[in-house]
């Protein structure tokens, strides 16, 4: 996997930025020792390692304003941290730059049961979140797998979803209003307490920004009443194309479940062991399907639920008892990336999302790839929206491995775009993802994303080489592309 | 068709070229909206017809001139509909213009809004350039969400030619309630009331009477109906109130008083100003009459804002239409027009005098 940070180096003084930012952080908020840095060279994206020039652990806002401003000053790059369980790179240190944790921005500052909103600093787990709404009966709806350690800052910078935001909403539908600094140092509020704010909506912009347009310090979320009951409808199937038609119909159906996810055989294979979730383990794939509300209407749903899921040719199907049920079959689901993990030195987690009518042909599509590039790769998708992760698994230290696992992903993104979906349906392009960009977009919309990004940060020094390629770099791709089209095509 | 976008392109390069200005309209049914229409006319309800509708992806893609009777009606005929029940103001209101206004009914507090619903757009910039943004799928993070960015735009930073939007199924069971109880009572119980799970999918306070609708599936109306207690009203009656709302038929909004649009945290106390409509549970209240400074200071120290909705022209030219932005916001208002319209020729002042 390349890793395109290379082109954008900065001549930084190195000396004069440590002493600049002495001045204002405190001893223990600086590292500079390549030991100390050396746990920061990479996030949920192992595959790219790379150590900055420094590292800041900043303590409150006047203290991330006093280095914004100072690496704008100084044209230093800046790239912001979280939790670093992001799986695209977008917390990838940049060699000449400050890595900014936001991790020590962690106090919860309210939560509100009347209006039904908690204010955040961005360091807060996402989990943490709902922990504390619990005692009000309310609790945050987005649900990352990874919301033990994601960070509610990480969680707006990708626009983070979970297995609920079929119902609920992806973090982009929860959030209300954002405090960030702009790369000068300019405290900016996006959105209000209010349900808008005049102006553009700044604040939609912001979620799934990747850390390029601001540097995120406070974060007020919503809400939601925890519903009185909820219950999840596991069904195997013995050929995935009838699971796929299964989540088509539920959907044709008029429902809205409050989750829906799906997972095959290699998947289901690798959370049993580990978890224990009570899998069918003879199913070529599994769905997920969750209903919530009052006891009246979930029992409603259900039974029209297992309906349809029935007519779609189901070979078993069984309804959560209780809580710990429910909680046992979604805890496999919410363990598929670690499962996974044990089973192999390494694995990247793909991210596209497509027409879910079209899930059964991208699976099969997947399994011959799996078989062409001769690496595993077990799925698991949020069905109801349509976006897949599957999970490509390789080895690190074999020699050409990782290159063929990228080139088995970038395979399944680009027939993604084919079937009229996306690279990265919740994960972000990063520097992973970067050069599908130019697979999915046009040079004129690319255009359009560096001139958007010009408007908050005119020099490109916030977390530079993310998320958008330079137009020269698509160019090059394209030709690429054509090049290999004509050579496949001739005789 | 796309012998029309050429010659759109076209103007606009032709007016980018010479300083020229174009003023955008859809069907004009929102053109009282933000600050006056300046600039050559350039009509755009004549791009019109549904792309593409998938029901069982819940997304339906139509031209931007498409009528947004046509859309629901085409949507109604698969039990599917707008949840954010944009207001129409007249028969001839289009898709584009629903986008670039950013406005949403009654339901927007259980619904969301427009800026919620909307997953691609192809849109026409400064350049007379064609750019696609988004798509027809969920969930998608590749690229700025521009989609998002341009509800409420107002045009201001290019023609929308194409919208791609999130569709839902209409809800099984509906019915409103209403209660006879004064300003701050109904706004304590909307947020008691918020933080239950209760299938409320819309709310209305005005002269000590606060109707609430509920809506999901049979059995959750029926239970919060027995739990909420209420005086049940007539389904066509129901109807008609959110559909006066909505529309803005109902007798508040009539006569000539400045009306403003206050946003404001559903826990603001009554502010105090003069005749209230309260909807989406306190977030949104509709005010008559009040003096423009006194109107955007009392929302700002709520934590809100405050539009000028409907007024005459000179009053709106006095004291601009929407609440005035803070410097480092109003600075990237600034360069964010200026990238995607850096001749500044579409619907300038429209939004703000600067835009
Ligand atoms: C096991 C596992 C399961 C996962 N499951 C899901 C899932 O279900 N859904 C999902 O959406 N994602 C999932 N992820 C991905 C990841 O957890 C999310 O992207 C998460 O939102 C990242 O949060 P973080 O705090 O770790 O951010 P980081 O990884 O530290 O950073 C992510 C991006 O946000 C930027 N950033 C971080 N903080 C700030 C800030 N304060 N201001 C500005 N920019 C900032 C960074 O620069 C970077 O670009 C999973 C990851 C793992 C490892």
């Amino acid at each position: 996997m390349e890793n395109t940070l290379a082109e954008h180096r900065r001549n930084v003084d190195r000396a004069q930025l440590i002493r600049r930012l002495r001045a204002v952080l405190p001893a223990s908020a600086l590292l500079a020792e390549e030991e100390e840095m050396r746990p920061y060279d990479c996030d949920g994206l192992t595959a790219i390692r790379q150590l900055p020039l420094l590292v800041a652990l900043p303590e409150n806002e006047e203290q991330v304003q006093a280095i914004l401003r100072i690496c704008h000053e100084l044209r230093a790059p800046v790239v912001p941290r979280g939790a670093a369980t992001g799986l695209s790179g977008g917390a990838t240190p940049h060699p000449d730059g400050v890595l900014v944790s936001l991790a020590k921005l962690k106090k919860i500052i309210a939560v509100d049961p009347l209006s039904r909103t908690a204010i955040v600093q961005p360091g807060v787990r996402n989990l943490a979140v709902s922990e504390a709404a619990a005692p009000y009966g309310l609790y945050y709806a987005p649900d990352p797998s990874s919301q033990i350690a994601c960070t509610i800052g990480g969680n707006v910078a990708e626009n983070a979803g979970g297995v609920h935001c079929l119902k609920y909403g992806l973090t982009v539908h929860n959030v209300l209003r954002v405090r960030g600094l702009t790369i000068a140092g300019d405290i900016v509020e996006f959105g209000s307490a209010a349900l808008d704010a005049p102006g553009y909506d700044l604040l939609a912009l912001l979620n799934g920004s990747e850390g390029l347009l601001a540097m995120i310090t406070e974060v007020t979320v919503r809400l939601t009443p925890k519903p009185e009951l909820a219950q999840v409808v596991i069904a195997s199937f013995d050929d995935v194309r009838k699971a796929g038609d299964a989540v088509a119909s539920i959907i044709a159906a008029g429902i809205i479940p409050a989750g829906l996810e799906m997972m095959d055989r290699k998947a289901t294979h690798a959370v049993e062991p580990y978890v224990n979730a009570g899998y069918d383990l003879q199913a070529e794939a599994i769905l997920l399907c969750e209903s919530d509300g009052t006891p009246e209407e979930v029992a409603e749903e259900i039974g029209r639920m297992q309906a349809v899921i029935e007519r779609s040719g189901a070979a078993g199907i069984r309804v959560s008892q209780n809580e710990a049920e429910r909680l046992r079959f979604w805890a496999g689901r919410k363990a598929a990336f670690p499962a996974v993990g044990r089973l192999t030195p390494d694995y990247l987690c793909m991210d596209g999302t497509i027409p879910r009518r079209r899930l059964a042909e991208m699976l099969e599509a997947i399994n011959a790839l799996s078989e062409r590039f001769g690496l595993r790769c077990a799925n698991v998708f949020h069905a109801g929206d349509g976006n897949l992760h599957p999970l490509i698994m390789y080895d690190a230290n074999q020699p050409g491995e990782l290159d063929r696992a990228a080139a088995f992903g970038a395979e399944i993104l680009e027939l993604s775009v084919r079937f009229g979906g996306t690279i990265t349906g919740e994960h972000g392009v990063g520097v992973e993802k970067i050069m599908l960009m130019a697979e999915q977009f046009g040079l004129p919309e690319i255009d359009a994303f560096h001139r958007l990004k010009t408007a908050f940060d005119e020099h490109g020094l916030l977390n530079p080489g993310k998320g958008v390629p330079t137009l020269a770099r698509c160019r090059e791709y394209r030709q690429a592309r054509a090049g290999t089209a004509t050579a496949s095509a001739r005789p | 068709m796309d012998a029309l976008l050429d010659e759109w392109a076209g103007r606009i390069r032709e007016a980018a070229g010479h300083g020229g200005k174009l003023a955008i309209r859809g069907g004009g049914s929102k053109s009282f909206y933000g600050g006056a229409e300046s600039g050559e006319p350039f009509a755009v309800g004549d791009y019109r017809g549904i792309v593409a509708h998938e029901p069982t992806e819940l997304v339906v893609t139509a031209r931007a001139g498409t009528r947004l009777v046509d859309l629901a009606a085409a949507l109604a005929e698969k039990g599917q509909w707008l949840p954010f029940e944009p207001p129409v103001f007249g028969p001839q209101a289009t898709v584009g213009g629903m986008l670039a206004c950013g406005l949403s009914g009654p339901r927007r507090q259980a619904m969301g809004a427009v800026r919620d619903f909307v997953l691609g757009v192809r849109l026409l910039d400064g350049r007379g350039e064609v750019l696609t943004f988004g798509g027809q799928v969920m969930k998608n993070v590749a690229g700025y969400d521009v989609p998002r960015l341009l509800a409420g735009s107002l045009g201001t930073l290019g023609v929308i030619i194409e919208v791609s939007l999130k569709v839902l199924p209409r809800p099984v069971a509906e019915c409103s309630l209403r209660f006879a109880i004064d300003e701050v009572a109904a706004l304590q119980r909307l947020n008691q009331w918020g933080g239950r799970p209760l299938p409320i999918s819309a709310s209305a306070w005005h002269d000590g009477v606060l109707t609430l609708r509920l809506s999901g599936a049979a059995a959750a109306v029926a239970a919060a109906q027995r739990t909420l207690a209420g005086e049940l009203l007539d389904e066509p009656v129901a109807d008609a109130f959110w559909q006066s709302l909505r529309e803005q038929q109902h007798t508040f909004f009539a006569g000539d008083a400045p009306l403003w649009r206050l946003g404001l945290p559903t826990v603001a106390p009554p502010l105090g100003l003069g005749p209230t409509l309260i909807e989406w549970g306190g977030a949104q209240r509709w005010l008559r009459g009040g003096e423009a400074d006194a109107v955007r200071a009392a929302a700002a120290k709520a934590g809100g804002h405050a539009t000028l909705f409907r007024a005459d022209a000179r009053l709106k030219a006095a004291v601009g239409v929407f609440q005035p932005l803070p410097d480092a916001l109003a600075r990237i208002h600034r360069n964010l027009k200026l990238a995607f319209d850096p001749q500044r020729i579409f619907n300038p002042g429209r939004m703000y005098p600067d835009l």
